[in-house]
């Protein structure tokens, strides 16, 4: 991987004000794949009886990240744009814990990505929430015509 | 029922929108977003000032998947627990009083269509119940900014109803 992709991609979050405001951080890129995380935070509570975060939260992390495995795929440029994204929510996350997201790029096409991913907390074996999508996919040689 | 109807207007509105601000107060989410509803008799719109940090594109700029997502999911939601508590309310058996302890029905699954970016502008939705169980519920949203007839996103989503969740 080019150093200037690395560097991109690492600052990722940083770059974006939303995913800076859910202090989201990236964990672990590779070619297709990203791994990124977020703190549990009370201002993200969206039951308050459980104290358990929003499903707009989680699904704002696996966009996210969906959007990073977009951009780590070795003929994708920076810029992508959601079509469609589905979640579904298997279990509450358990309050007070840090949630984590994986997202692969699993076919691109032409114009199209294709995004699997994963939501999970402390416990791993237990998938908090999976989500499936279509995003926009540019490749280089189609950006410059 | 007859005491209901010698009720000043004042009052009833007074009634009623102090019951969906006892909903909506509550979720902490909500009050971060920036998002608020409006109520003309049982309808609800809802709005999410437009606000930096809710940015995902800041190049465009345009507003994070992820915001429209969470204002799609939170207008579906809140119509729910506002149509039966309307209708508890309206029918007398539930008080003001009691709607803080309104549980809130819990997403099984939230599909989003983004049909535009969403512009550095306020955001409008309305959700639209077609269909709703004991068990679960079937509810659409529709969201827009300048023009309501263009649509920057719509979705579609289950959720369990709260009596059925444990």
């Amino acid at each position: 991987m080019d150093e200037k992709k690395y560097k991109l991609a690492m600052q990722f979050t940083q770059a974006i004000p939303f995913c800076k405001t859910l202090n989201m951080r990236v964990e672990e890129i590779g070619e297709a794949v990203a791994v990124l995380s977020m703190p549990y935070d009370p201002r993200v509570i969206g039951d308050p009886d459980t104290g358990v975060v929003h499903g707009g939260a989680f699904f704002a992390l696996l966009d996210t990240c969906a959007g990073l495995a977009i951009f780590m795929h070795p003929d994708s440029t920076l810029s992508t744009a959601t079509i469609n994204l589905r979640v579904d929510y298997m279990r509450s996350a358990t309050p007070g814990q840090r949630i984590f997201a994986r997202a692969e790029v699993y076919n691109a096409t032409r114009s199209v990505a294709f995004v699997r991913a994963t939501a999970w907390d402390d416990d791993t074996e237990n998938p908090v929430a999976t989500a499936t999508g279509t995003f926009t996919f540019v490749r280089p040689e189609e950006a410059k015509s | 029922m007859s005491k209901q109807h010698k009720e000043p207007l004042q009052q009833i509105k007074e009634r009623r929108d102090n019951a969906l601000a006892a909903l909506v107060d509550r979720v902490p989410y909500i009050s971060f977003m920036g998002i608020c509803f409006e109520r003309r008799g049982d309808e609800l719109t809802a709005v999410m000032r437009f606000d930096e940090k809710l940015i995902g594109n800041p190049i465009l700029p345009a507003l994070h998947g992820g915001a429209t997502a969470s204002f799609l999911e939170t207008t579906a939601v809140i119509e729910l627990a506002w149509s039966q508590a309307w209708r508890q309310m309206e029918g007398g058996t539930v008080h003001t009083a009691a709607m803080a302890t309104v549980r809130l029905p819990k997403t099984i699954d939230f599909t989003v269509d983004y049909l535009r970016s969403g512009l550095a502008r306020d955001c409008y939705a309305r959700a639209r119940i077609n269909r709703s169980g004991r068990r679960y519920a079937s509810v659409h949203v529709e969201a827009w900014q300048d023009n309501r007839s263009r649509l920057y996103a719509q979705a579609t989503g289950h959720f369990l109803m709260p009596k059925y969740d444990d």
